[in-house]
């Protein structure tokens, strides 16, 4: 990244686009924490990103799942990493992306499109208050496309915060607040958009 | 309220043993290897029961080093496959408890490996023991635990290097050299009986205590390295 200064206001959806190698998903990666920038700092609701770790949910490129346990017994492992030891939220994050929480087959034995909306509801069983997403449309198919955009105007609607790396741009025309352009690796366009509700 | 290090390890614990239970990656690794040193030893030396007491130490210890280092890697490798330890890594827990886990579950499959492998080094070496028994049992809980903190350690450490199959040996042996000279002797000393074994016991106790200590004040370090 390259001198990018970028402040997200609260209860707003960004989509970030740019050519592939742009930097978008590095971005995600530090506000995420799991890269650290050369320079510069990265606040999150006015914390170092460390602390804020458990307001945040991240949804990346890869599915962040164990092929070898289901999808139930992979949440239940990330809920404990969030001190959540009670099935409800799991259950719901997992109906919400359109998965049956009863499914005992080993993700490994999951369709690429199962894979991404369980790893969706890995990213949102926590009710993180900011969300960052990387490509969650690709390898899903135009219905499910729908019900995950669905699902991400109601989590802005309720007020979170939501970072999306796309290139389906269609599916989110009406739902984001405001369109941030990188290119090789600087931050080049904010623009927003006229929302229909607004 | 977030979950102690001791909770969030036995999640971590459970997980892996779980994972391995259904894929059986590192046991089949370990046990496989470990067998073929076993029998092609056993035909090349011929040994006498005396001559058995005195080399075994070294080739039990050999057999289960070598295991270990080969299933050290596959139980990092299968976190990072689909990018899970990232998904690790944005979770509010800490580094120590997954580090703790992975430990536990790699001491568990270890001591389940030498449970299974002893009675063929008896059978094979014709092997008994002069000196008492519970000091073997004493020397293989220290000298497992030796292997595994460094092995864990240093399996995480080279998990995102190109040649981690290579590289963890290299960090791995040298550092070890210490902790399986006092195994090798202290094994040798029971089997024989001829000398006492409590200067090798206290040193691998000490060695733990110190590589345990740093393994865990610095994991978070590694984890975290890009």
């Amino acid at each position: 990244m390259r001198g990018v200064s970028l402040q997200l206001e609260p209860g707003r959806f960004y989509v970030l686009r740019g050519e592939n190698g742009a930097g978008k998903s590095t971005l995600l990666r530090m506000i995420a924490g799991l890269s650290t920038p050369t320079e510069g700092t990265i606040r999150i609701f006015g914390l170092q990103t460390k602390a804020a770790l458990a307001r945040i949910g991240y949804m990346a490129h890869a599915p962040l799942l164990y092929d070898e346990l289901s999808g139930m017994e992979n949440l239940r492992f990330f809920a404990r990493l969030y001190g959540i030891g009670s099935d409800a939220p799991l259950t719901r994050a997992v109906r919400r992306v359109g998965l049956d929480p009863e499914l005992a087959r080993r993700v490994g034995q999951y369709s690429q499109g199962m894979r991404q909306r369980l790893s969706l509801a890995r990213a949102i069983f926590h009710s993180p208050q900011l969300l960052l997403l990387d490509e969650p449309f690709s390898n899903v198919d135009p219905e499910s496309a729908a019900q995950i955009a669905q699902l991400l105007a109601d989590m802005r609607s309720a007020g979170n915060t939501i970072l999306l790396v796309t290139h389906q741009l269609g599916l989110l025309g009406k739902m984001a607040d405001e369109f941030l352009v990188l290119s090789a690796g600087r931050l080049v366009e904010r623009s927003g958009v006229l929302r229909e509700n607004a | 309220m977030s979950p102690s290090v001791f909770k969030l390890a036995a999640a971590n614990l459970g997980k892996d043993l779980r994972l391995e239970w259904r894929s059986r990656d590192v046991l089949n690794s370990m046990l496989f290897f470990a067998l073929l040193v076993v029998v092609i030893f056993s035909f090349a030396f011929e040994p006498t029961a005396e001559e058995s007491r005195r080399l075994a130490g070294g080739l039990i210890w050999v057999a289960f080093l070598f295991s270990t280092t080969m299933a050290l890697n596959q139980s990092w490798a299968r976190e990072l496959r689909n990018g899970v330890l990232d998904a690790y890594r944005v979770a509010p827990a800490p580094a120590e408890a997954l580090f703790l886990g992975k430990c536990l579950a790699n001491y568990i499959l270890v001591l389940l490996l030498e449970c299974l492998m002893a009675p063929l080094f008896v059978v094979f070496y014709n092997l008994r023991s002069v000196g008492p028994y519970w000091q073997l049992v004493v020397i293989f809980l220290l000298g497992t635990w030796a292997l595994v903190i460094n092995g864990t350690f240093f399996a995480a450490m080279s998990i995102r290097t190109r040649n981690r199959e290579l590289m963890l040996p290299l960090l791995l042996l040298p550092i070890s050299i210490p902790a399986v000279l006092a195994m090798v002797t202290a094994t040798t000393a029971v089997l024989t009986g001829e000398f006492s074994p409590a200067g090798q016991i206290k040193f691998l106790a000490v060695f733990c205590v110190v590589y345990t200590t740093v393994s865990f004040l610095l994991f978070e370090t590694v984890l975290n390295a890009e």
